[in-house]
């Protein structure tokens, strides 16, 4: 079996030591209920305020307005369905998470007018188009950070101020963004913006919702009165302190030059693929200059082969990355990301996500580069004119 | 073990294919579990009385799909869905509703493995490091020196054999090609699967077109041409009996099929059955029962298996659909088109030789080849 390279930090990342080593006491030794008055309870109070001031440095919020919940779908659903009723209308984007679009969808359904703000071919989704779309029954503008296929990051802050000169709520998915690039929620101007854990090397299942005080956000679940009456359910302890621990090392690696490190190799990675022919990045102005992106990512096209046997072949060569989404079944289907971008389906189907972990090392990616030009060579050969078969 | 032993298993989530990936597995061969998503079963579900939640036993549904994942984690082999379904519904969909709609009956199992199954399979093995693969179809498929040439052979078990459907087979997809099924028994399949531990032993086999749940094919049709913002074509004509004479109306050719009795809404005193239908004018002939046999064929787009092309003629036994028992003929190439075309003359009359099914030709066990009735 060949050593594995793990580059699909955008689909999850693995816990750092730190992380588990924080959760650990608090599976058996500290279990206690976070809401019970006895000593047990308090012990695990006290964690879970804990990660809450972590995470409200993380916003730069204060501790009231952290909600902890159960990841980045919970968070978007919550900005989404909390705050829309019948006649309201929402601006998104076409290129959001699914957690966003199938929120959007069906709402819809019941009533809410929703726009759907397409990006430019840069995967930009620019202000000027956002600005298009208000109308005066707009209630909320909800868009991403960072793109998940792509890296590229949304100029959320110029939203933002369109968002607040014109009295919408603005809410920001995160889920990508958070870890590789700083997050301020006052200088960004958002009303509530989600985050997950494990896409920051903390646990699945857990996550915040920052939610700016005052906003009338109906909860999505209801029932005990945890978390300030906004998320009903006990507290999912280890996953709160490991929430807190990942956060906490995010902003330390944000601070410490570890995440221009992963820039740097992302870089590499980029330049030495790119040197293949009839590959091309996804995710750059019209003259070639790549657009602000999330340090991590890279999204690139190969011409003549088809992107599912290519994911396949590298994994089986030890190297995991992912190209377009999962549907249902586990197949692949274009990434409607890049369709949004104006590429084509047969392009679309042949692009590779690279998602760097930020633990990634020089002899990984070195090690990539040479993985990368055998697999593309050995792929065209054998169906040079398969991609064009198809879409 | 180096890359090129690698074996990529068609896997279905049926019990066919998973024990072909548990017995090639444990013979110690780097296997690779390969299913291809072929139709989204819920795209037309709930639509024109097409039913709601797919049942398991049918290939792509998602139930398959977990069972065929269960399967390649029991057997720790790496296990892939490849999305296919543009091309499936370009290759295989799409003919089968033109056909369909030009008063043919059409084999999509066929199209599927002439003109995507396996041709694909064999490319994503190639491009995955796996130089053959291997399905779960009942045939034998053996290469013969003196003749230099794969020879697909039925399969030990008559009852489940495939070969009808594997006419199309190519020399170089044999030669790539393994049916590890091809000499056992369904009950033996069976109790390889349950020696194995696979929890599917005891799983139905599907018999079913996997693209259409509940087998209505004039469902499908219609909720498929709807969904694609077509309609359907009227093609309602002349019911016209054999001697010539209209006997009544039918309100589309659509959904008729050589040999078929039920549906045809006029009195007669004896049975009437479809001998012909006529797309150009929508006629629909029908006669007796006996009027329906033939003693000649003419098929065309054709493939060569056990000989390299036919030269003269040559006797032959067909089957010219799957429940058919192979009968006997002279073949012979079609003096209009002998490259792309043979006549056959059966010694006996063969009842509803129907245009749009496939005709199979066999010496003994042999698969000589095969073509598309006109």
């Amino acid at each position: 079996m060949p050593v594995r390279i793990y580059m699909d930090a955008n689909a999850t990342t693995p816990l750092l030591p730190e992380v588990v080593e924080a959760m650990y006491p608090y599976w058996v030794e500290n279990f206690g209920n976070a809401s019970s008055i006895h000593q047990d309870g308090q012990k695990a109070r006290q964690a879970v305020d804990a990660a809450r001031h972590t995470l409200a440095s993380f916003f730069n919020c204060s501790e009231a307005e952290v909600v902890f919940n159960s990841g980045g779908t919970e968070g978007d659903n919550t900005a989404l369905f909390g705050l829309l009723r019948p006649g309201d209308h929402l601006i998104t984007t076409s290129i959001e998470h699914s957690a966003v679009l199938q929120a959007a969808q069906r709402l819809a359904l019941r009533g809410i007018e929703v726009s759907y703000v397409d990006p430019e071919p840069s995967g930009i989704i620019t202000p000027e188009s956002i600005g298009k779309a208000i109308r005066p029954e707009t209630r909320l503008i909800s868009m991403m950070l960072a793109n998940n296929e792509t890296g590229v990051l949304q100029p959320v802050q110029a939203v933002g101020r369109l968002a607040t000169d014109h009295g919408i709520f603005f809410h920001i998915d995160a889920v990508q963004g958070a870890g590789k690039v700083q997050i301020d929620v006052k200088q960004i101007g958002c009303h509530l913006l989600s985050i997950s854990a494990h896409k920051m090397h903390g646990p699945k299942g857990v996550g915040a919702l920052y939610v700016r005080r005052g906003t009338p956000i109906e909860p999505l679940l209801v029932g005990g009165s945890h978390e300030r009456r906004r998320r009903a359910g006990t507290e999912n302890v280890p996953g709160i302190v490991g929430l807190g621990k990942a956060a906490e090392l995010a902003m330390k690696s944000l601070a410490d030059g570890t995440m221009d490190q992963v820039a740097a190799l992302r870089d590499r990675l980029e330049k030495g693929i790119l040197a293949l022919p009839d590959t091309g990045l996804n995710g750059q102005l019209p003259d070639g200059t790549p657009v602000l992106r999330a340090a991590n990512t890279t999204n690139i096209w190969f011409d003549n082969l088809e992107g599912e046997a290519l994911v396949i072949a590298l994994d089986l060569k030890g190297l995991a990355v992912s190209g377009g989404s999962a549907c249902h079944s586990g197949a692949t289907e274009p990434s409607h990301v890049l369709m949004a971008m104006g590429i084509n389906k047969t392009r679309a189907r042949a692009s590779i996500r690279f998602s760097l972990l930020k633990t990634v090392t020089l002899e990984e990616v070195d090690r990539v580069l040479q993985i990368i030009p055998e697999a593309v060579a050995k792929l065209r050969s054998i169906s040079p004119a398969m991609a064009g078969t198809l879409g | 073990m180096s890359q090129t032993d690698t074996i990529a298993v068609a896997m279905s989530g049926g019990v066919d294919s998973s024990t072909v990936a548990a017995l090639l597995a444990h013979e110690g061969n780097t296997v690779v579990g390969l299913t291809l998503q072929l139709w989204d079963q819920t795209r037309l579900a709930g639509k024109h009385g097409i039913p709601d939640a797919p049942k398991a036993g049918r290939c792509c549904s998602l139930d398959d799909v977990y069972d065929a994942r269960k399967v390649a984690s029991h057997l720790g082999i790496p296990y892939y869905v490849v999305n296919q379904e543009e091309r499936f519904e370009q290759d295989v969909v799409r003919p089968f509703v033109s056909e369909y709609l030009a008063g043919r009956t059409p084999i999509p199992c066929s199209l599927c493995n002439n003109h995507l199954k396996f041709d694909q399979l064999l490319n994503t093995a190639r491009s995955i490091g796996a130089s053959r693969i291997a399905t779960g179809h009942y045939a034998i498929n053996e290469y013969d020196p003196a003749r230099g040439r794969w020879i697909l052979k039925r399969p030990a078990d008559r009852a489940k054999d495939q070969t009808y459907f594997l006419f199309g087979l190519t020399q170089d997809q044999l030669a790539h090609t393994l049916f590890p099924l091809g000499n056992l028994t369904k009950p033996e399949v069976r109790d390889a699967a349950r020696d194995r531990g696979l929890a599917l032993a005891e799983k139905p086999d599907s018999q079913e077109i996997c693209f259409i749940p509940g087998g209505d094919y004039k469902q499908f049709l219609t909720a498929y041409l709807e969904e694609q913002g077509e309609k359907m074509p009227d093609s309602a004509g002349e019911l016209v009996a054999s001697d010539g004479n209209v006997i009544g109306r039918h309100e589309g050719i659509t959904g008729f099929t050589v040999g078929q009795r039920k549906g045809l809404r006029v009195s007669s005193p004896t049975p009437l059955y479809v001998l012909q239908i006529a797309p150009a004018s929508n006629r629909v002939t029908v006669g007796a029962d006996e009027e329906l046999a033939t003693r000649h064929l003419r098929a065309s787009r054709l493939n060569w298996i056990s000989i390299p092309a036919l030269a003269g003629p040559m006797r032959v036994q067909i089957k010219i659909r799957h429940r058919h028992e192979p009968a006997w003929a002279t073949l012979e190439p079609d003096p209009a088109d002998p490259e792309n075309s043979v006549v056959a003359t059966f010694d006996e009359p063969q009842r509803a030789v129907t245009p749009g099914q496939s005709a199979v030709f066999y010496n003994g066990d042999e698969v000589v080849g095969g073509g598309w009735i006109r």
